[in-house]
Parts: structure tokens; sequence; C-alpha cells
């Protein structure tokens, strides 16, 4: 791709981008929320058209004007919220829009056994009749990878593909891209995780602001030169703040939970939380971290169990009452439980203050546009202005809209779910810093992450659970990667 | 494109703020651009076309005379017949806006016309009656609100229940005191429909004040953020702590009244309970007229003011069609018609394709 541009209504989102990639390399593209990388993707397989520039491949010229041309040309790709039909089984899921055909009519049972072979390549064995979303998030990316991977596919591009894995997991996919790779295929990898990078990519190319700042082989791309080039800056003043602010609980409890669970769900746990502290929940992807998360909060309704907020009880436990006590919960799936895609920014955000408020008693216009004008700033939201769509901001920017949502309501307990989940590295130290600050100043803090390293940094205790149950608490001073992985391992700690 | 303009919209990109940006336009160039970007523009456009076509062809269309105290003309006339329509559609926009649907309107009216006959025979004060047929649909909208927001049906099936059961239950109301069409006389309830405050028919002033009362009820409270809300996310509304059921419930009530209204204004107009044929196929116009007004049908969107232009194009093109000479036959074929023009000029896409060409030849 040579010279590409694309600008969107007061963003100009790409400037004269030149992005190569060759056979059988993993190519990946990096740069912090809204630098380009999405647009890039889009118009590399149709989804959006360039305003200008040229894409060629095999140095032939070509056009790319629907997601059906690129697929043509051999380009597939792997959106990074997993784009498939979760109420239709996995085999429609593969073979919709290309079904087989036996004397004119779709032959269900060809379309069984070629959706089977297609997940075989990808060493996955599941029951293909049965609904999509019945299976867990990470089968469900891999199911999309399956259905992007042609026979003549000669790109494929993955747009985040781990950010919902856990390490076993992404272990599994990279295996899956050695081996395309070995078949001749170039891989375009997009994510956040330095490390994956690290492991897997062949080049490397960031983007800052929609123009390309570097490219190069990733043997000659040093972590720290790689992290400046994508923030602009150096980074070590953002790993001093990280270090800057010591923690530690004070006082009494302020949420106390009692043999609080749901049959089926989560087996009844303990939990106390206390101001100024920051727990961690820790597991395997479907341990139980998100159920842990929304007990708490009420978003699941426990079966057993009590739960106390500053003394007092919750007794018909739900999110508004949550909200009431003081609690705010900031889910893990922005597109399905977070983000109101057609309001704007400002309406997004003071949200969590106006449930808090009830329905009589509006914030005024001009309330509104200064808690929004706040968080915008706080948070480093980029928008060009809080009346803006929030679909139409960038995945990362999204996160941050419902972080202030969950902020702006001035919650003593503030329950995180995967809270960094695809967020670059500039905003992931600004919120640990925010977290940071937010503590010092008494809050509490509940986070659920797949990134032990994270969980590490921040937190003061560590609940682990294993197979929807809690089966141990990590104290302080104690908390470390071994810990914690003997303890989900099993081991007495 | 010249490197100046280049330039230019990159500083205007790196600009923080709005207004600064428009500082460099110049004026007049960016007030145009406003007034083209508001999504009321479309639809207005619409209405001041139909309008126009119908100066043209009929003179002395646009004349407003006062006849026996009352205004009178075109322009008041679209705006008369229009009110019920446009109130059921009010209503019918707040349920779209939590992503629901109500295609039980029309049976709403269908039940209110046979209460408020079945009432002021049974001898009831008239303004009792009055209340009673704003209480059934006030009921009628809680039944749908209980079938959508507390059994969970999808709101399509669940108000097409009552859509199918309400001329009905209308014609066995009809049978409690004899007759197949009985009519009334209520100088009260004739006098909200058909009478006239002033120069101005009173049903166009009561709907002024219902859209001013539910402009009120959804802007100047929360109430239409939790709607939209709702509408837009279900799942993050229940996560950010709104009571998704009560909204609902609150969405499929104010329909009902809205609904309600409309049945009033209707029956005693018409002086009759007839549940097959009163306020037949409103439902669709109120949908359509939601949809003119820029709302969609996947919810999240709550516009009031476009949702009463979408119903006076409607109108508009009814009694144009009518005055203009043309065989009624063609009604229906000409609405249609002019309804995909409308919604295509909302079209995001289809303007910028449009208007992409159109800058493309002036360069």
């Amino acid at each position: 791709m040579l010279g590409v541009s694309k600008a969107f209504p007061g963003v100009r989102a790409l400037d004269c981008v030149d992005f190569r990639v060759q056979a059988g390399e993993v190519h990946a593209l990096m740069g912090e929320n809204g630098a380009g990388k999405s647009t890039l993707i889009k118009i590399m397989t149709g989804a959006v058209r360039r305003d200008e520039g040229e894409i060629r491949i095999d140095g032939r010229p070509v056009e790319i004007n629907s997601p059906g041309e690129a697929r043509a040309l051999g380009v597939g790709t792997v959106y990074q919220e997993v784009n498939l039909i979760p109420t239709m089984s996995v085999t429609r899921n593969l073979t919709l829009g290309r079904q087989p055909r036996r004397f004119g009519l779709i032959s269900w049972r060809t379309a069984r056994s070629l959706a089977r072979e297609r997940l075989k390549r990808l060493r996955i064995d599941i029951d293909v009749e049965r609904p999509l979303g019945s299976f867990s998030l990470a089968v469900q990316q891999l199911v999309a990878i399956a259905r992007a991977l042609e026979d003549d596919t000669r790109v494929l591009v993955l747009d985040e593909p781990t950010a919902s894995l856990d390490a076993d997991e992404a272990e599994l996919l990279f295996q899956i891209v050695r081996d395309l790779k070995g078949r001749g295929i170039a891989i375009v990898f997009i994510t956040h995780f330095l490390d994956q990078v690290y492991k897997i990519a062949d080049r490397i190319s960031v983007l800052r602001n929609g123009r390309l700042v570097g490219e190069g082989a990733t043997a000659e791309l040093p972590r720290l030169k790689l992290i400046s080039l994508m923030l602009g800056r150096e980074l070590e003043e953002t790993e001093e703040r990280l270090e800057a602010l010591p923690h530690g609980a004070k006082g009494e409890p302020i949420l106390l939970a009692e043999g609080l669970g749901r049959r089926r769900v989560m087996a009844p746990f303990d939990l106390t939380l206390r101001p100024g502290e920051v727990v961690g929940l820790a597991g395997l992807l479907g341990s139980g971290r998100t159920e842990v998360a929304k007990l708490i909060f009420g978003a699941i309704r426990p079966d057993s169990g009590r739960i106390e907020v500053g003394g007092a009880r919750i007794a018909s436990h739900s999110p508004g009452q949550s909200l009431r006590h003081g609690m705010a919960f900031c889910p893990e799936d922005r597109k399905a439980e977070g983000i109101f895609a057609e309001l704007s920014v400002r309406e997004n955000i003071v949200l969590g203050l106006q449930t808090k408020r009830g329905w009589l008693s509006r914030l005024s216009y001009s309330e509104q546009e200064r808690l929004a004008q706040e968080m915008i700033e706080a948070l480093g939201i980029a928008t060009p202005d809080a009346d803006k769509p929030v679909g139409q901001l960038s995945g990362g920017n999204q996160q941050k809209v419902v972080l202030a949502r969950s902020l702006v309501s001035g919650p003593s307990i503030l329950i995180l779910d995967e809270p960094t989940r695809g967020i670059d590295v500039g905003a992931h130290a600004e919120i640990v810093t925010l977290i940071r600050k937010l503590c010092a100043e008494g809050l509490a803090l509940l986070v659920a992450s797949s990134e032990l390293d994270e969980l590490i940094a921040v937190s003061d205790r560590i609940a682990v659970l294993r197979d929807r149950r809690m089966i141990g608490e990590i104290g302080s001073g104690d908390v470390t990667r071994e810990t914690i992985i003997r303890t989900i391992a099993g081991a007495r700690s | 494109m010249t490197p100046g303009s280049n330039v230019e919209t990159k500083t205007a990109a790196l600009r923080p703020r709005a207004n600064t940006e428009t500082a460099a336009l110049p004026q007049r160039l960016h007030g145009l651009r406003a007034l083209a970007g508001h999504r009321a523009i479309w639809p207005l456009l619409a209405l001041a076309l139909i309008l126009a076509v119908d100066g043209a062809i009929s003179p002395g269309f646009f004349n407003v005379r006062i006849v026996e105290g009352r205004l009178f003309g075109n322009l008041i006339d679209i705006l008369y017949r229009a009110m019920p329509t446009a109130v059921v559609a009010l209503g019918m926009a707040v349920v779209i806006g939590t992503k629901g649907i109500d295609l039980s309107v029309g049976s709403v009216i269908a039940i209110v016309g046979a209460v408020i006959t079945w009432r002021i025979h049974s001898g009831d004060p008239h303004l009792v009656v009055l209340m009673a047929a704003l209480a059934v649909g006030v009921l009628c909208g809680l039944w749908n609100g209980f079938l959508v927001a507390v059994l969970d049906i999808q709101p399509i099936i669940a108000t097409l229940i009552l859509m199918v059961s309400g001329r009905g239950i209308g014609l066995m109301i009809n049978l409690l005191y004899g007759g197949t069409n009985p009519s009334f006389t209520s100088p009260l309830l004739q006098g909200l429909s058909v009478g006239h405050i002033g120069l101005v028919p009173t049903r166009i002033i009561l709907g002024a004040a219902i859209f001013g009362a539910l402009w009120l009820l959804i802007r100047r409270t929360a109430l239409g953020l939790f709607l939209e809300s709702v509408g837009g996310n279900a799942a993050a509304a229940d996560l950010a702590g709104i009571n998704a059921r009560l909204i609902k419930y609150a969405a499929y009530v104010i329909c009902g009244f809205c609904a309600a209204w409309a049945g009033v204004v209707l029956a005693a107009d018409t002086h009759t309970s007839d549940p097959v044929s009163i306020g037949l196929y409103i439902e669709l116009d109120a949908i359509l007229a939601v949809v003119i007004g820029g709302g969609s049908l996947s919810g999240g969107r709550i516009y009031l003011g476009m949702t009463v232009l979408g119903a006076l194009i409607i109108q508009a093109l009814t009694t144009s069609i009518l005055t203009s000479g043309l065989p009624p036959e063609y009604n229906l074929v000409v609405k249609a018609f002019v309804v995909i023009v409308v919604l295509l000029l909302q079209s995001d896409n289809l303007r910028a394709a449009l208007s992409k060409g159109f800058t493309g030849r002036k360069r």
C-alpha cells in the first residue's frame, strides 16, 4: 500500500501511509488508540474506501472496494471484535455465503464436514452444531480465524486476535500463525501486547496520528525504541509515575461479601475490600473473574450469601442499588455491555451520575458539558467534541468513555473487569496512574484481569479463582507471579 | 486537492475546539453548512416542496380565511387532519426509541371509541368518560409493557396480540348494550375534537400541548436519556443501573396514552363507535412518521419535533393529492414514492455521494 490517505469528518485518519507486507512474514502493525491501525486494515480489506494512494499485490495495482473483492484477491480478515453471528451454529458461521450445494439445495452434511475440516486446520475440536454464542470468546475468535482462512488466502489480517485469549490459547494461536507463515501466507498482526510482538513478528510498522513513523525488522527495533515511536515520547516518565504512589489499606472494610454465590455460576465466596485497597481477581479464562465482579455489583443476582457496603446490607441486589450504595462497574465487553454507540460522548459519560440521581433530577446541559469535558481531559479521550457519537471513536477511547462513566458517579468502590483490554501503552499508563490516585484518595478497587503482570503491579491482595470457585487469597507482600500460578495450579500456598 | 487546502485541513484537525475551526471559514458558508447538516433540513425541504407544488397547481392553496369565527384553509386543514396521527406518532417515537414498536395503537383507538360510546350510553358524566377513555389507553400501554418488559416477548409480537384482539374487544363492548355501530353526542368530547378555541381548532391546541408536555417529560427530565440508553444497548443500560423494565413500561404507557387521545378525537369526530374501521392503518402512518423524522427502528434515539414533521409530510401529501385533482387512487403510490425520496435524502451515504459529485464538478 503506497501513500494511502483517508479522512473522516474532523479527523485525518491516515496521511500518505506506505505499508508493505511480504509473503511468509508476520508483520506487526503497532500504534496507540486512534493512530490509524483500524482504518488502514479496513482499507486493506475493503471495508472502507481510501481517498488517495494505491494498493498493489505482487506489484500489480488492485482495486479493493468491498470485502468480497478483498477476499477474492486473497486478503482474509479477523476483526478486533468477533464479527460472527452468535445465534447461528458454528457450521453456519463458517459456511455462510458459500454453502456447499447439492442439486441446488444446501447440503448440510457437506457443510458440517467442511466446517470440521476448517477447524481441524486450527486444531480445534468442537461440536459444530452448537450455536457459536455458547462457546467462550476464545473459541469464537478461533472460529473467526477459521472463517477468514481460505485455501487461496495470501494475506491474513489479525486485528487484536489475542485480546480475549489466555496464555495457552495465545500460544496455540501462535503455533497456527507460524504454520501459516511457513505456507507462504503474509500475516498482518495487530496487538497491544508487546511480548507477543517480539515472540512472533518478523517485521514491525508503527503508526502514529495517521502517519507511518517507523518500520523495520523486529530484531532491529528494541522495545524501548518501539514504545517511544508509538508514544512519540520517552517512556521512562510513565514508568516512573507508576511506582510513585504507595498504596495500602486503611480502616474498616467498606465492602463485605459473605457466602455470595449463585448456583451453576459461581460457588459461594467471601470477599472484603477496604478503602484505598486494590484487590485483584486472578484466574484463567472462564475461572469466574467476571462472575465474581458481576455478583458483587448485582448484575448477576446472587442466590446465596449477603453483601454489606459501609456496614449497611444491600437487601435487594441490583446494579441500580449498588450504584446508590457507591459502587461503580466497568464491564469487560465494551461493545455489548459498555457503550451506547448512538449516544454522544457526553451522554454516555453523564449517564453514570444521572442513574444515581434518578430520572427526575436531570443534570442541566451546562453541568453535563462540564462533567464530560472534565473526564475527556482527565482520561485523555481523543474526540473532537463531547457531542460525537461514541460509536465513531476508536476502541480504546470507547473503553475510556466507559471508565469515565463509572468514575463520574463518584464511587467509593470501583469494580473494573479487564480495564486495559484493547488499550494501548500510553493510555494504559494513564489509567493505572489515575486508579492509583483515586486509591490514595480512599477508593476501594476490585480488578479482574487476565494479565498477571498488571494485577501484580496494582494489587494489594489477589483472590485466585479456578473453575468458578475462589480457591485462595494471596496477601500483601506475597503477591508474585509464582505464588499466583502455584495457587491456580492447585499447590497449597 | 491543492497543497493549500491540504495544509488548512491539517491545521484545522490539530485545533482542539470546533469554534476556532469555524472562525477560519467564511461565516456565511459555515451557516449554510450547519443548516445543511441539521437533521431537520431534509424533511423541512420535502414539506416545503410538497406545499410549493400544491401552490403552483392550485392557486389560492395558501389562503387562510376566517369562516364562522375560525381559521379555514388548506394549511390549517393539513394541521387539523394530521393531529391524531402526529400524536400517535409521538408515542410511537418514544417506543421505537427503546428499540420497541407498538402495532396496537389502532386497536387502542378502537377500544377507546367503544368505551366512550358505551359509557355515554350508560349515562356517565362526560368528563368521567373522558378520563375513563384515557385510562383505558394507559391500561393498554401497561398490558403491552407487561408483555414486553416482564414476559420479554419481542415487541412486534407482543403488541400484535392487542392489535389483533383490540378491534374484537371494541365490537364486544358494542354488544354490551346492543347495536353494531352505536352513535353518541357529547358536547364536551366533540368540542375537544372538532371545536375551536378562538380562531384555532381545539385539537391543534391540545396536540401542541401534548407535544409540549411530552417534550418536557423527555428532555427536561432524564427520562429521555434513560429511554434512549435502554434502546441503544439494553445490557449496558442494565449495568449502568437503569431499571430497563420500568423504562420500557413507561414507553408503552406513554404510547397508549397518546393513542387514547387520538381515539377520543377520532371517535368524537365520527360520533360513532366503529371498531372495524376507526384508526385503521394508523400504526403504519405513525411508524412512517417516526422514520421520516429520522428515527431508526433499531432504537436509541427519540426525535419528537421531527416526528411531528414526519406526520405533517404524510398529511400534506394526502391533502395535496386530493386538492390537485389527481384521482384518489393515486394517493398511496405517490405517497410511497415521496416517502422513499425523503428517506433517501436523509441517508448520509447518499448525501456524501451527492455532495462529492457536486464539489467535484465545481473544481
